[in-house]
């Protein structure tokens, strides 16, 4: 039997980004049936999955974890982190492991179970599967994923659903680490396994998965409390400087998604082009008429990113109005030189850039102002295919376009200012989304495996 | 005016690492419904502001619950790796904000 309602405590928008401690016990003292935090983002770009690298400090997970875990501990409710580590992979699962599994030791909690859901895809799956054709990239401008791109892939990991997350709360887990997740995933599978709506389940996981973003003012960094009840559910901020209102609550599916009402996530649709929010008159904002439908083929989204290259750069100003004037003129001269002091590297093995801030550094080719600055922040960009390459040519580059005797100069002393010393930064490995496709698989259950650890008490 | 004098909130993210995502929202319900009349932000608009060929823009949507509008287009270079400029694609919509609208 349903119970007539059933709360979910979301304490920030991102594990790690920290929350105020008032607005947690606020929400503790609303009683609620489970927290959970989502902690994935692929926003700060490939290198953290394809190096493996977390996108928190370990002492900041640490700090929201230890409150988490020591409050839902001693009210005997579920703790569930989505994506952990940012990039939901092996690594990143056994990151966030150890980081539980000290502050259970450093507070004394025993007696308790821990889940990890395992979001890895083998390359072999996924090659059997581009075979099968039931491996489509997703967009328009992923690269069609070869042989050599899928082996010089790093790891793959794929958005779970609600249903490994179910099962991990049928077992009886306390604390559930999931690798990676579609955001709203953990929040829906913690309702849905009590008999909850799917789709009012998952929109409001969309919602709390950035925890206050959708109240005003909005943020990632406090506390929301989300009701579900049979046909609708309440968001509300726990902390008195917020409120939302129907339209911040509406607008928030807008937020980095391609669509502001038709969500796309493992085996389903969601469609929200029908749903009223109404505000209750306290800050809070209650939500119906939320859809949802599953896809007659279950799909699961990959992620995955390779290598490509090493980095050096330099950042200069240029500050002469005769240069400033011919820029992109000097700079294309410059590179020409470089290729031609270096002949005797194959030209495939580097590649020279140039972003001038001050003139199209920001928007490159969608610039549609090209009136340059009265000065320019030049970023002299080189990568190579090894490091050592990188800065090689990356110190011929910069030492040419300081000296470089461009026609009509006058300060013959030197064309760029530096901010640095040195001024060459290696920067090391350059990585890119190299899967970012759609599978099909059998259920949602297929491929995320499910490991778990019994702490005595 | 500007469309940036219109909206209350205008920005720009990706919307996954091959995607970038305009979002125009109003807390006027009259100017919103005025704009979303007037057929002014379409394909032919964007490709125009930004230089992109129409067949990059991938949705154009108004959502009147929110009272806002989206555009999304694809990226030429992923975030993050070698050529991108702007990992978060969060000041993609400048282009877009200088429009002037007659309201």
């Amino acid at each position: 039997m349903l119970k007539e309602s059933f709360r979910i405590l979301a304490p920030c928008g991102m594990l790690g980004y920290g929350f105020p401690k008032a607005s947690f016990m606020k929400g503790m003292e609303l009683k609620p049936d489970a927290i959970v935090v989502d902690a994935g983002s692929t926003d700060a770009g490939p290198h953290k999955l394809g190096a493996g690298t977390a996108i928190v400090s370990r002492q900041a997970c640490k700090k929201d974890l230890e409150i988490m875990i020591t409050e839902g501990v001693k009210a005997g409710i579920p703790v569930i982190i989505g994506s952990a580590g940012g990039s939901g992979a092996r690594v990143h699962v056994e990151w966030t492991q150890s980081i539980v599994m000290d502050i259970l030791q450093e507070r004394g909690i025993g007696g308790i179970k821990l889940a990890m859901i395992r979001a890895d895809i083998p390359h072999e799956v996924v090659e059997a599967k581009q075979q099968a054709g039931q491996c489509e990239p997703l967009g328009l401008s992923v690269a069609p994923l070869t042989p050599e791109r899928l082996q010089a892939t790093s790891g793959i990991v794929a958005q779970m659903g609600h249903e490994p997350i179910m099962e991990a709360l049928a077992a009886g887990a306390d604390i559930i680490i999931c690798g990676r997740a579609y955001d709203p995933s953990p929040f829906a599978a913690v309702a849905m396994s009590r008999g909850y709506d799917a789709a009012l389940a998952y929109h409001l996981g969309k919602i709390l998965e950035c925890a206050a973003l959708s109240a005003e003012p909005g943020t990632t960094k406090d506390c929301m409390l989300g009701t579900l009840k049979n046909d609708s559910f309440i968001v509300q901020p726990l902390s008195d400087a917020r409120r939302c209102t129907a339209v911040s609550v509406a607008a928030h599916t807008f937020y980095e998604k391609e669509h502001p009402y038709l969500l796309h996530g493992p085996g389903l649709v969601l469609n929200l082009e029908e749903c009223q929010f109404t505000e209750l008159g306290d800050g809070s904002v209650e939500v119906s008429g939320s859809k949802m439908e599953l896809t007659p083929v279950y799909k699961i989204k990959l992620e995955g990113a390779m290598k490509v290259a090493y980095r050096t750069f330099v950042v200069a100003g240029v500050r002469d109005p005769l240069l400033i004037a011919r820029i992109e003129e000097v700079e294309e001269l410059v590179k020409q030189q470089v290729q031609s002091d270096y002949q005797e590297v194959p030209q495939d093995d580097y590649r020279i850039h140039f972003i001038n801030y001050g003139l199209n550094g920001v928007l490159g080719e969608l610039e549609p102002r090209r009136t340059p600055a009265h000065e320019l922040g030049v970023v002299l960009e080189v990568v190579a295919k090894t490091q050592e390459l990188a800065n090689a040519i990356c110190s011929s580059l910069r030492s040419t376009f300081l000296h470089y005797g461009y026609e009509g100069r006058k300060a013959t002393a030197g064309n760029l200012a530096f901010p640095f010393a040195p001024s060459d930064v290696p920067f090391g490995a350059v990585y890119e989304f190299s899967v970012y496709h759609l599978m099909e698989v059998t259920d949602g259950l297929e491929m995320f495996p499910i490991d778990y650890i019994e702490v005595k008490p | 005016m500007k469309l940036y004098d219109a909206a209350t909130v205008l920005r720009s993210k990706n919307s996954g690492p091959f995607e970038i995502t305009l979002d125009v929202l109003f807390s006027d319900p009259d100017i919103y419904y005025k704009l979303k009349q007037q057929e002014l932000i379409n394909k032919e608009l964007v490709s125009r502001l930004y230089h992109i060929p129409e067949d990059r823009i991938t949705h154009i949507v108004f959502y009147d619950q929110a009272l806002g509008f989206k555009i999304t287009f694809s990226r030429t270079v992923s975030s993050g790796t070698f050529l991108d400029r702007d990992v978060y694609g969060a000041q993609q919509h400048a282009p877009l904000m200088e429009l002037e609208v007659e309201l």
